[in-house]
């Protein structure tokens, strides 16, 4: 695996491992029972697809996958702004979610034809966990697509869909929640 | 000397951990068994990436080889290598006894809306078609749930990976 592709799926990584943090914030809030279920089931999937992708990259620097997810600083994650955000409105939610799963089904597609075997197998993988998500986005799009309110956060957070590099302040915040327990214990603590 | 039938039949007895009714060589999660000087290696391939018990089932392996005297290795295949078509048809007739419907075969394309939303799942109680889908998802990534307007019973529906 090349740096390049290393770094690609780094960047695919974080995004994951950050949305799935913010799906997971509507674990026991979301405003009807099927989307707290649904939402948490995404949450759990995404993180999921971070740590196998983090094990490919970990595997080919010696490291684990913990030790990406967790111990660089947040200037170093090369997430995407728009899975960065704190969003606790519904419409801007879904609005995420769509754009995000849109933008997610296209790279899956491309990484699918890699060369290399395992980053297509994965790939495949994880493409077939991710249509349901699409689904569930598909779904919340078509109820909402014609809400004034819905296609203003579309148009809000479409941009920053391929903004990565400068990050909201969001992301350090999260950072700190994300990070703070394995920060707390000695180095080499099991849990 | 361990032979392969005897760790295939060792793993035949390992629950899964979620869904304990059927075995984890019923569920197809164990793709190869290789015996050789008195080591084990086991090709593993999760259902779900993010599924939480994927360590315990690492580890309830690892302990069932120790337990015929040789050294496990359990490789994980991050790859596309698990399919729901997997689980065996006792597995499968095991699922729909304790009321989680079996998944539907693995399409070409990847599954969409409309075939969730169509009524050609079957309700593992009374075996009517008459259900509807009432979320995608469920109480474990890998089942939605449904509602069978025959016998009136909400019902875990395996979806097809």
């Amino acid at each position: 695996m090349n740096e390049q592709e290393q770094q690609q799926l780094l960047e695919i990584a974080d995004d994951e491992l950050i949305v799935g943090w913010r799906d997971s914030e509507w674990t026991g809030i979301a405003p009807l029972l099927e989307e707290d279920v649904a939402f948490s089931s995404i949450a759990q999937n995404e993180i999921g697809h971070a740590r196998a992708l983090y094990e490919l990259v970990a595997r080919e620097r010696g490291a684990t996958a913990d030790e990406l997810a967790f111990d660089r600083s947040p200037e170093e994650y090369r997430c995407a702004r728009i899975v960065e955000l704190r969003l606790m409105d519904w419409e801007r939610t879904i609005a995420r979610h769509y754009l995000y799963e849109e933008a997610d089904a296209k790279r899956l597609e491309q990484l699918k034809r890699s060369d290399d075997p395992e980053i297509a197998g994965l790939a495949a993988k994880i493409d077939r966990e991710e249509a349901y998500h699409r689904m569930h986005a598909e779904m919340w799009h078509e109820r909402l697509k014609d809400e004034p309110r819905y296609t203003a956060a579309l148009d809000e957070l479409r941009p920053l869909l391929e903004q990565r590099g400068e990050h909201t302040p969001e992301l350090a915040e999260l950072w700190e929640e994300m990070t703070m327990v394995r920060r707390s214990q000695p180095a080499g603590t099991k849990w | 000397m361990v032979t392969p039938q005897q760790v295939w039949d060792a793993l035949a007895e390992i629950p899964d951990p979620e869904i304990p009714v059927i075995s984890l060589v019923e569920l197809g999660v164990v793709q190869e068994v290789e015996v050789r000087d008195g080591h084990v290696r086991i090709d593993f391939t999760p259902t779900f990436l993010g599924c939480p018990a994927l360590e315990v089932m690492s580890d309830a392996m690892a302990d069932r080889i120790r337990a015929l005297g040789a050294e496990p290795e359990i490789n994980v295949c991050l790859d596309d290598s698990w399919s729901t078509d997997r689980i065996t048809a006792e597995g499968r007739e095991k699922l729909r006894a304790s009321g989680f419907a079996p998944p539907a075969p693995r399409g070409a394309a990847a599954p969409t809306l409309v075939q969730l939303q169509s009524n050609a799942h079957r309700c593992p109680y009374c075996g009517s078609t008459e259900t509807q889908l009432e979320n995608i998802f469920g109480p474990t990534p890998c089942r939605s749930l449904r509602y069978c307007a025959t016998c009136r019973q909400p019902f875990e529906q395996f979806k097809s990976i």
